[in-house]
């Protein structure tokens, strides 16, 4: 499904603040995995993630995406195949522009944008249909402008637009990072649902430790710019918090104390 | 009497220069970029339709070819914004600048007069025995019309959806697969043609295309566009904002010639003009300046113990989303 070979990353190269930020990346996922990655600040989780979107090239290494090599080509030329939700709620939609009017650019994700009407009436029923799954009653308030709803809101909406054409690969950048427990345990719940509905192979960065075991099928642990931990089935499953923090104590040289993970 | 013609004078400048203010519009409002290229593309549509006239072209058909132009150099400024990477502001000022040049030798000369040729205007003048302001005001009115009724529809296209939402969010637009770089492209080159067409247009109504028929465009278009957004009420459609942009344009216009009316210089009008633009921009942020002084330690960072300066907020999304949140989400 996705394979990453020798990918390497260096931000501001021969500068003082030259930064190793992956360094030999080597990653394959299967078709319908749930990855879910965890790592401290700097880990290069937001990096490798944002290297498979096409937001940065790759320094070294190439990326294949279904047998499609994709290290070369432009981040709107790759969002074809990937679903995205970032980790600003802001970031996901377009504010000044109707919920509708969002998700007719979604629907219209990798297809070739004519001259014909940015949103046809045929569409607003299926939109309709796809909001009141979500439950927050965003299907009766269509023509509203996004800018108006709530940060969980809206990230239930970008995950709605990021999944509404079904992408190879969906990839989730702390998506809930900015919510409050509450709000990021429902956008959660729905990432699982529309996960499991769509059988979608998923990258799921994360902080947060329980969340990282609760979901997913597969745990990927970063620290500098490295893969040091590597679990799936059962034994992800059985895993435990505090089984994390000891392995994070021991990659890092037991220097380890994040306190926003602590936290979470 | 006198003052009647100058109103007539200004509501017909008005309409024809609304069409450069729409254009000013679709890269300040829609797309988010301050393009000042609009000085010289506005030049070089006077320009371009001028010689063309003078060498028998029918002034319609020019009138095509200046927004064709104007278009080429909306086209220069994107690709030095977007795939130079220079800095919108600075990539405008390049290719203004460069226009100077250009419009000179366009014309061969810095100013080409239309005397004893037919303009748009003058046809109508001499079939229907118009005034010139008339005639102006009737023009302007039709490609004005024109203009709103082809924006309307084309920003409900997929590609003028793309293009507003490029102006919105970026990043987002690229994540759907838009080519942003492209968009933007786009959005200044129409804009520009429209401006150039204006420039067209009002060389047309006064006679001549001059190399400095353009200084101060992109200030005169935001000063209508700033006075069209007082008339538009808060729920108003797109088509209803662009006509309140036409109406900006034309009550621009008007407070000119009643200050001119007064006895001011015209010389004085640039001044002018940027004092109205400072002014309403300067409105909103003196209007929440003294709405927190009137709430001392209500809001956040506003105590007197407190010399951290408050973060810029707005107020009013914030109260929305917490309302939002306690719902549930």
């Amino acid at each position: 499904m996705l394979k990453l070979f020798n990918v390497s990353k260096i931000f501001d190269p021969g500068t003082i603040t030259e930064k190793q930020a992956l360094a030999d990346i080597n990653l394959e996922l299967e078709d319908g995995d749930f990855v879910t990655v965890i790592g401290g600040n700097g880990a290069g989780k937001s990096t490798l993630l944002n290297l498979i979107a096409g937001v940065h090239f790759t320094d070294t290494g190439s990326i294949f995406l279904d047998g499609m090599d994709l290290t070369g080509l432009k981040e709107h030329v790759r969002a074809r195949y990937l679903g995205r939700v970032f980790q600003d709620p802001m970031m996901g939609t377009a504010a000044n522009m109707e919920i509708e009017e969002n998700l007719a650019m979604a629907m219209r994700r990798g297809k070739k944008r004519g001259l014909g009407w940015g949103i046809l009436p045929s569409e607003r029923v299926l939109y309709e249909e796809k909001l009141a799954m979500l439950d927050l009653g965003l299907e009766t308030r269509m023509k509203n402008k996004t800018g108006l709803l709530s940060g969980g809101q809206r990230q239930a909406l970008t995950l709605l637009m990021a999944t509404l054409k079904k992408p190879k690969l969906l990839l989730l950048d702390e998506h809930t990072a900015a919510l409050d427990p509450k709000t990021a345990k429902k956008v959660l719940e729905l990432t699982e649902a529309f996960v499991t509905r769509d059988h979608l192979t998923t990258f799921m960065v994360t902080h947060n430790m329980r969340d990282a075991i609760r979901y997913g099928n597969r745990l990927i642990m970063m620290n500098e710019g490295r893969i040091v931990y590597d679990v799936r089935g059962d034994e992800k499953k059985n895993l435990e918090v505090s089984d994390l923090l000891k392995k994070f104590e021991t990659v890092s040289g037991g220097g380890f104390a994040n306190d926003r993970m602590l936290l979470s | 009497m006198g003052i009647f013609l100058a109103m007539q004078g200004a509501v017909a400048q008005g309409v024809l220069w609304s069409i450069m203010a729409l254009g000013v519009l679709l890269t300040f409002r829609i797309l988010n970029i301050a393009d000042l290229t609009v000085d010289g593309s506005f030049a070089t549509g006077g320009a371009v339709t001028a010689v063309l006239i003078v060498n028998g072209m029918n002034p319609l058909l020019s009138l095509l070819i200046a927004f064709l132009v104007g278009m080429m150099t909306g086209l220069c400024t994107g690709l030095l914004h977007t795939k130079l990477r220079i800095h919108e502001i600075l990539a405008g000022i390049l290719t203004m600048i460069a226009l100077y040049s250009v419009n000179i030798r366009i014309m061969g000369k810095a100013n080409t007069p239309l005397l004893g040729v037919a303009t748009v205007m003058s046809k109508l003048q001499d079939s229907f025995g118009m005034s010139p302001n008339i005639a102006s005001l009737l023009t302007g009115i039709v490609f004005s019309a024109i203009i709103v009724l082809l924006m309307y529809w084309f920003f409900g296209t997929e590609i003028g959806s793309a293009i507003r939402a490029t102006g919105n969010n970026e990043r987002m637009v690229r994540a759907l697969g838009v080519d942003t770089d492209s968009m933007k492209i786009l959005g200044l080159m129409i804009s520009n043609g429209l401006v150039a067409l204006s420039g067209a247009l009002v060389a047309q109504s006064q006679g001549y295309a001059d190399v400095g028929m353009g200084t101060g465009t992109i200030v005169i278009g935001l000063a209508s566009i700033i006075i069209g957004e007082v008339f538009r009420g808060k729920h108003v459609s797109f088509g209803g904002y662009l006509i309140a942009i036409i109406a900006g344009s034309v009550v621009y216009r008007i407070i000119i010639a009643i200050v001119l009316q007064l006895g001011l210089k015209s010389t004085d009008l640039k001044l002018l003009t940027a004092v109205i633009v400072a002014a309403s921009l300067a409105v909103p942020v003196l209007k929440e300046k003294t709405a927190r002084r009137r709430l001392p330690g209500v809001l956040p960072g506003m105590s007197l113990s407190d010399h951290e300066t408050p973060q810029e907020r707005n107020p009013t999304d914030d109260a929305a989303n917490t309302a939002n949140d306690k719902e549930g989400m």
